[in-house]
């Protein structure tokens, strides 16, 4: 099992507008450098990428909560 | 000797201890928003305290030293890795030509400082070499850093091993209160929307940077009734055009506080309920985003105090490091 960490502190967001779906649903598999979801801070949006392909991703994190730099946003198997 | 610039963290740019002097034709003093770490990181790798570093805020650059050098970090605790092997922050570290500095996640405060020996040497534009990205003056290339750029770096001569005592280090602990000092708007807000302006726990919004901090949370501010002055907006918060000092809390629609910081902008039409005291100012400059913090008046000598102890809190950590 692996965790994806948030690489800054800000509002993780998991879809890139409220209206669209989110960009990996539980369950999902990740390969490598697969969006995952956003930090915003400082007026701007950075994507959080997946560093390494797992299997069954699970988000810590919900859409819209404060994270703190480090901070676990998913699992994946 | 320089830097090269693997990757370029979040928003690191080059500052100093900024340029007084313009802010009356709207060029902001800039530099260092957090001026005690900014002088410490210099001091402790043998700079003069207003040589130029680089401000790394909520993520760390990697860089390549293309020379030996003395290295060292202060202000927020952003772990400094060399070659992927830990140093510590507030001390001085050797790094050898080919050697690569990244950091780990930030663990509290903000704003990290790296000091390197020589200082960075981009051009001084109006007296400083700090970088004032909106108006895309000084520091390198009017810019932040980006993968691949060269920063050159001075001559030094500083020593590695060298450490600020951690009871000398200040830093941000316990409950956030930032002391300020009602202004000349007070009177544009009832009493009640007053009281309740500093009851209030307002949250660091994500939004805050170099230019504001941005709270939310807390009550909206309820105005007095008035009639429009010529020249105002006709939005209870507007004035007509004044100056904005550093620090000064201006609330927009009355809805969320903005704290002016080193890049502010020098006027505007919103009124400001007053100033958060200089003693506090590298305070704001270590907040995370969504942190909870209070207002709490002030007199205005009990703000000239604050400043006194700030002040002698300094010398002593700078004698410490120069004796």
């Amino acid at each position: 099992m692996a965790q994806i960490l948030s690489p800054l502190p800000g509002t993780f967001y998991r879809s890139s507008s409220p209206d669209t779906p989110p960009f990996k649903a539980d369950g999902d598999d990740v390969t490598a450098g697969d969006v995952i979801g956003l930090i915003e801070v400082m007026k701007s949006f950075h994507e959080v990428k997946a560093e390494i392909s797992g299997k069954n991703i699970r988000f810590a994190a919900d859409n819209e909560d404060p994270v703190m730099a480090g901070a676990p946003l998913a699992d994946i198997d | 000797m320089a830097i090269k610039v693997i990757t370029p963290g979040l928003a690191t740019s080059v500052q100093d201890l900024g340029r007084p002097g313009y802010y009356h034709v709207g060029i902001p003093e800039g530099g260092g928003m957090d001026r005690f770490a900014t002088r410490i990181a210099n001091l402790l790798v043998g700079n003069e305290p207003g040589a130029a570093i680089l401000e790394a805020t909520f993520m760390g650059p990697e860089l390549e030293f293309t020379a030996p050098a003395v290295v060292a970090v202060t202000g927020g605790e952003l772990p400094p890795k060399v070659n992927g092997e830990e140093r510590p922050t507030w001390e001085s570290f050797a790094v050898k030509a080919g050697d690569r500095l990244s950091f780990g996640y930030l663990k509290s405060g903000a704003r990290a400082y790296i000091a390197v020996s020589g200082g960075i040497d981009v051009p001084v534009v109006l007296g400083s070499r700090s970088t004032y990205m909106l108006g895309a003056l000084g520091g390198f290339e009017g810019r932040v850093l980006k993968a691949g750029d060269e920063i050159p770096v001075g001559t030094g001569t500083g020593k590695p091993g060298r450490s600020l005592p951690t009871d000398l280090r200040g830093g941000v602990s316990g409950a956030i209160e930032l002391r300020m000092l009602p202004g000349i708007y007070w009177h544009r807000i009832t009493e009640a929307a007053g009281k309740r302006f500093f009851e209030d726990t307002w949250k660091v919004a994500p939004e805050a940077d170099r230019i504001g901090y941005r709270f939310r949370g807390g009550t909206p501010l309820e105005f007095v009734a008035r009639e429009q002055p010529f020249g105002a907006g006709s939005d209870p918060s507007n004035i007509v055009d004044a100056c904005y000092p550093y620090g000064s809390v201006q609330v927009p629609s009355g809805t969320e506080p903005i704290v002016l910081h080193r890049d502010a902008v020098s006027g505007g039409g919103y009124m400001m309920l007053g100033v958060v005291i200089s003693a506090d100012m590298d305070r704001i400059a270590q907040l995370q985003p969504h942190t909870p913090a209070r207002f709490v008046p002030v007199t205005l000598d009990e703000a000239l105090t604050a400043r006194a102890e700030r002040r002698a809190a300094l010398a002593k950590a700078e004698d410490t490091l120069t004796a």
